[in-house]
């Protein structure tokens, strides 16, 4: 088993140098491309540098003159020209942001080998669903990674019957749409749920969540145009021109 | 139960490191000497507790101090704070050494790493040090057994997760996940913030 499909849960290896070289550029590569985890492993670099405080220890008396003696012989580096630019040194600028920058990086992380992922917590267990998901979601967690991450996302939370709930995640800019579902029971056998956009009291279909999808972040289909809202029905496998049920949600987006 | 333990913003180190070593980028031998008396307690003993030789760990601690003076020019303080910096060094370049090192897989008896507790130095009389060390103590004794000794066993003994895992035998997702977790944990206990 290698953790090359999951650079996330590398990041407390990664600050204790306990991986092996190849593992680690992986990690490096990882990181440069993705703030959230970028993030937690400078947290994580500052703790185990606690756990080096506490270990502190007197060094023999004689060695502070010796050090001084050599380094009055060694050269310094000379200082970078410039910071390089990157991703990481772009501060999150709110915790609200970090979790649609969180949302982003889990989903584009899934984009090499996975399907959308919402909470960290949740990754673990959506990664057996993911695997199974893989081809299909490629392209689609691009996108979803783009829309969760976009600066301008807006983000509304209802609570739907069943304990289910769901956030609905609007990108004005990129005129697209990401519904994220939590504990969506499985449909009836036969059965799926299908996402809507509201075009001012009219319904445009905006994809099916199929079943085992009941916890995953979802691209919604379409622009979002002249939608004021979203709504998810249950409706015959396969998903309707019109929807064919009451709504399970009904949403106004976020403005 | 979650223990949190807070002192305050004093337990981040050395107030005027970050200064001692902005001064040091800048080409100043008598800053060093301050970053010395900053540093070089911490960082030999996170190269001692993965190193356990004492020539070698002496070593090895000069050749980080060395390296902080060469490299200060290049540091970047929005990556982190100095003493980070300087113990991320510290504890790369000891474990660096012990993988070089062939003996590293005879180095010790598993038992003994397994027994093996981090030294808190007890004799230590500078109160920030005191202070910090109970702090983590507290904050070690929060975490899962597992978490614990994955976390000691990779840190403080300069372990690979895979190690770690046979050493524990675990499997590797289990060593993985707990040195996060536990970091986390730790983390939140000890109010670390960047
Ligand atoms: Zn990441």
């Amino acid at each position: 088993m290698t953790s090359a499909d999951d650079p996330h849960t590398l990041t407390g290896a990664y600050v204790a140098h306990a991986l092996e070289d190849e593992e680690r550029a992986q990690v490096e590569d990882h990181l440069a491309r993705c703030e959230v985890c970028a993030q937690e492993v400078r947290e994580l670099a500052e703790t185990a540098a606690r756990l080096g405080l506490a270990v502190a220890t007197a060094p023999r008396r004689g060695m502070r003159d010796d050090v001084l003696r050599r380094i009055a012989t060694v050269r310094q580096d000379v200082p970078r020209a410039e910071p390089d630019p990157g991703p990481r040194r772009t501060p999150l600028r709110a915790r609200r942001v970090s979790r649609w920058a969180l949302a982003a990086c889990v989903a584009a992380a899934a984009a090499f080998g996975g399907a959308a992922l919402w909470q960290h917590q949740q990754a673990r267990d959506a990664r057996d669903q993911a695997r199974q998901a893989e081809e299909r979601a490629r392209e689609q967690s691009r996108e979803l990674a783009a829309v969760l991450g976009a600066p301008d996302a807006k983000s509304r939370s209802g609570r739907f019957a069943d304990g289910a709930s769901g956030t609905v995640v609007v990108s004005a800019s990129r005129d697209r749409a990401a519904f994220i579902a939590a504990d969506l029971p499985e449909p009836p056998p036969g059965k799926v749920y299908q996402l809507w956009f509201n075009d001012d009291g009219s319904m445009r279909g905006a994809g099916l969540i199929g079943p085992g999808q009941g916890t995953q972040a979802m691209l919604m289909d379409g622009p979002v145009g002249r939608a004021t809202g979203m709504g998810l029905t249950v409706e015959p496998a396969g998903g309707s021109d019109q929807p064919t049920s009451e709504p399970v949600a009904l949403m106004d987006f976020p403005t | 139960m979650k223990e949190v333990v807070h002192i305050g913003t004093r337990s981040r180190p050395g107030p005027d490191l970050q200064d001692l070593v902005a001064r040091v980028a800048r080409g100043e031998q008598e800053a060093f000497a301050g970053v010395y008396d900053a540093v070089a307690g911490p960082v030999l003993g996170v190269v001692r507790g993965v190193l356990r030789d004492h020539a070698q760990s002496e070593e090895v601690t000069q050749d980080v101090l060395v390296e902080v003076w060469r490299t200060a020019p290049r540091y970047r303080p929005d990556l982190g704070t100095a003493m980070n910096w300087i113990l991320t060094l510290a504890h790369r370049r000891a474990v660096d050494r012990v993988r070089s090192v062939e003996a590293s897989a005879a180095r010790e008896h598993k038992a003994a790493l397994l027994a093996h507790t981090p030294e808190f130095d007890e004799v230590s009389e500078q109160v920030e040090t005191r202070l910090e060390r109970e702090q983590v103590r507290r904050c070690l004794r929060t975490l899962t057994e597992l978490q614990r000794q994955s976390v000691t066993l990779a840190y403080y003994r300069g372990l690979t997760y895979r190690q770690v895992a046979e050493l524990l035998a675990l499997p590797l997702g289990t060593v993985k996940t707990r040195l996060r977790d536990g970091l986390i944990r730790l983390r939140d206990c000890l109010g670390v913030s960047t």
